[in-house]
C-alpha cells in the first residue's frame, strides 16, 4: 500500500473539520474523494501533505509515518499536491514556476523534465516566458499540474482540478489525469464533479460533513442509489 | 554648481536609505511584517565597526566585515527568538513585538556603550603628505566630493545588481520570491519556509550593517538612537517605492534622499523631514501601493 491515512481528526480552531477519516491508496490507483463543499476533502489532502496536522491518527506513506514530517520534506518523499485554486506563482514566468516545482530535484536533468511537461501541455511551451498570472484559468491549471509533475511524484494529489473551468477544459483535464494514470502515476483526486471523478477512479470515498460515508470502486459508487441522488442528479 | 553638490549629497543619502529600505522591503515581502527593529540593527553595525576600528585599531575592512557578521547573526537571532514564535499570531502582535525589539536594542546599546556620542572614524580616507584626505575636488574646487559619497553610491548600485540577480537567478532567491507570494504553495514545492525567512533576515541585517557604516561615515556622530530616524525614513522610502519591491526600495530611497537634501538646501532645514513625509502622503494618495507596488488580480 502506498498511502494509508488512519483516523484523521483535523480542526480549524474550534471547528472539527475532519472527523475520524481513514482512507488508503494503492500503487497505480486513481482514488477519488468526492462530496459537497465543506465535507473535509481538501482538509484531508492538506493533512497528507503536511499543511495541516491531525490530532491523533496515523499517516503512512510507503511504509513510513509522515504524520509529523514537515510539509517541505513530504514533497521530497514523493507526494506532490496540486492545491485547490491552483496557487501557481503568479508573478513568476511559466518556466520559473516549473523550476519551483523541481525545487527538490537535485542533480537531475530539469530541462528534460520540462520538455516532458511541455509535451503533455503544449500550451505551456508556447507561453514558457509569460508571467503565469496572465494565463487563463485552464492554462493555470495545466501549469499547476505540470509544476507538480516536476518533482517526480510517486503520488499526485489533485484538489478540484476542474474547479471554475469551462466544460471542454474539464474534459481535457480529466483526459490528462487518465493519461498520467496510464503512465503509472498514482493519483488521489478530490472533486466536486462526482460524475467525472467516478468515471476515471479505480476506487472512491464519499465524504459528508467531515466523515467518510461510503466507499467502493468507481463503478459501484457511480451506480449506487445514494450517490446518484446526492451527487449525480439522478 | 551648488545644486550639483546638493544633488550628489542627496543621491548619496538616498543610497543609504535605499540599502536600509531593501532590508525592510525584503522582510516585509516574505514575512509580511514590518521589522521596526531594522533601524537599530544599523546602529549596532555602526558600533561594532567603531569598536573594531577606533578601539581595537583594526583596519577598516575588518571593521566593516565584523559589523556585517555581527548584524547578520543578530538579525537571525532576533527572527528566531522574537518573530518566529509569532508566525501564527496577528500582525498587530508582531508589530508591537518589533517595536519592543527596537527599544530593547536601543537600551542594550545605552547600557553597553553609554549615551555619550562616539565620533565614528573616517574609514574612507587616504594620507597625502601626512594629512588625511577624505575627498576630492572638481572644477577648481567648486565641486567637492568625499570618498564616502562615491563609495556609498557605488555600494548601493552593486548591492542592487547583486540582489536582483540573486532573486531572479539563484535557487534560494527564487525560493524567497515563491515564499513571498504564497508560503503554503512554496512548502508544497519542498521549500523550507522557516529557513528562507531566516536567510532573508540575515541578508537584510547584513545590509543594515553596511548602511550603518556608510551612514556614520557621512554623519559621524554615533549614539544609541542613531539608527531610529534613518530606519523610519528608509521604511518611508520602502513604502514610497512600493513595499515588497526591490527596485521600489531603490527608487524610493534615492528620491527620498534627494528630496530631503534639496528641501534642506532650498526650503528649510527644520522643515525638511516634514516635507519628506508630505511627499510620501501625496504619493500614497495618488498611488496607494507606492510607485512600483502592484496589485495582481486573481484569475478564476
Amino acid at each position: 500500500m502506498m498511502l494509508k491515512a488512519e483516523n484523521l481528526n483535523v480542526y480549524y480552531g474550534p471547528i472539527h473539520a475532519v472527523k475520524g477519516v481513514s482512507f488508503e491508496v494503492n500503487e497505480g490507483e486513481v482514488v477519488t474523494l468526492i462530496g459537497a463543499n465543506g465535507a473535509g476533502k481538501s482538509t484531508s489532502l492538506k493533512t497528507v501533505s503536511g499543511l495541516m496536522r491531525s490530532r491523533g491518527g496515523a499517516i503512512e506513506f510507503m511504509g513510513k509515518s509522515i504524520a509529523s514530517t514537515p510539509a517541505h520534506k513530504i514533497v521530497e518523499l514523493g507526494i506532490a499536491h496540486v492545491p485547490e485554486g491552483r496557487r501557481i506563482f503568479t508573478s513568476m514566468t511559466v518556466e520559473e514556476n516549473l523550476d519551483m516545482g523541481a525545487f527538490t530535484v537535485r542533480g537531475g536533468n530539469i530541462d528534460a523534465d520540462k520538455e516532458r511537461v511541455f509535451e503533455q501541455f503544449p500550451r505551456l511551451k508556447e507561453r514558457r516566458k509569460q508571467i503565469a498570472g496572465t494565463l487563463s484559468g485552464g492554462e493555470q491549471q495545466m501549469l499547476a499540474m505540470g509544476r507538480a509533475l516536476m518533482s517526480h511524484p510517486k503520488l499526485l494529489m489533485l484538489d478540484e482540478p476542474s474547479m471554475g473551468l469551462a466544460p471542454i477544459l474539464v474534459e481535457q483535464v480529466f483526459d490528462i489525469i487518465a493519461s498520467l494514470h496510464k503512465a503509472g502515476t498514482t493519483i488521489l483526486l478530490v472533486e466536486q464533479n462526482a460524475e467525472m471523478a467516478l468515471s476515471i477512479a479505480d476506487r472512491a470515498y464519499v465524504m459528508e460533513t467531515g466523515r467518510i460515508t461510503l466507499s467502493g470502486t468507481g463503478k459501484e459508487l457511480a451506480a449506487s442509489e445514494e450517490v446518484q441522488k446526492a451527487y449525480l442528479g439522478g | 554648481m551648488s545644486f550639483l553638490n546638493f544633488l550628489i549629497s542627496g543621491i548619496s543619502l538616498g543610497s543609504i536609505y535605499a540599502i536600509i529600505a531593501l532590508g525592510y522591503t525584503m522582510v516585509y515581502g516574505i514575512a509580511k511584517m514590518l521589522n521596526f527593529a531594522h533601524g537599530d540593527v544599523i546602529m549596532v553595525g555602526a558600533y561594532v565597526c567603531f569598536l573594531a576600528v577606533s578601539k581595537s585599531g583594526l583596519p577598516p575592512v575588518v571593521g566593516i566585515l565584523a559589523a556585517v557578521v555581527v548584524c547578520t547573526v543578530l538579525g537571525m537571532v532576533i527572527e528566531k527568538l522574537a518573530y518566529k514564535p509569532l508566525r501564527q499570531a496577528t500582525s498587530l502582535a508582531v508589530l508591537i513585538t518589533a517595536i519592543g525589539v527596537s527599544y530593547f536594542l536601543q537600551n542594550a546599546a545605552l547600557l553597553l556603550w553609554t549615551p555619550n556620542p562616539k565620533i565614528f572614524p573616517a574609514l574612507f580616507a587616504r594620507t597625502v603628505d601626512g594629512k588625511k584626505v577624505t575627498g576630492f575636488q572638481l572644477f577648481d574646487g567648486q565641486l567637492r566630493i568625499s570618498y564616502v559619497t562615491v563609495i556609498t553610491i557605488i555600494a548601493c548600485i552593486i548591492i542592487m545588481v547583486v540582489l536582483t540577480l540573486f532573486t531572479s537567478r539563484t535557487r534560494t532567491g527564487k525560493a524567497m520570491r515563491a515564499c513571498s507570494e504564497d508560503k503554503g504553495a512554496a512548502q508544497l514545492m519542498g521549500i523550507n519556509v522557516d529557513t528562507t525567512i531566516s536567510i532573508t533576515f540575515a541578508i537584510g541585517s547584513g545590509l543594515a550593517a553596511i548602511a550603518g557604516v556608510l551612514l556614520c561615515s557621512a554623519y559621524p556622530t554615533l549614539v544609541p538612537t542613531t539608527g531610529s530616524m534613518p530606519g523610519i525614513k528608509a521604511f518611508t522610502a520602502a513604502v514610497f517605492g512600493g513595499i515588497g519591491s526591490i527596485p521600489g526600495a531603490f527608487i524610493g530611497g534615492l528620491l527620498l534622499g534627494v528630496i530631503e537634501i534639496l528641501a534642506k538646501a532650498y526650503i528649510s532645514t527644520q522643515m525638511s523631514d516634514a516635507i519628506v513625509f508630505l511627499v510620501l502622503i501625496i504619493v500614497l494618495l495618488v498611488k496607494p501601493a507606492g510607485l512600483l507596488g502592484k496589485k495582481i488580480s486573481e484569475k478564476v
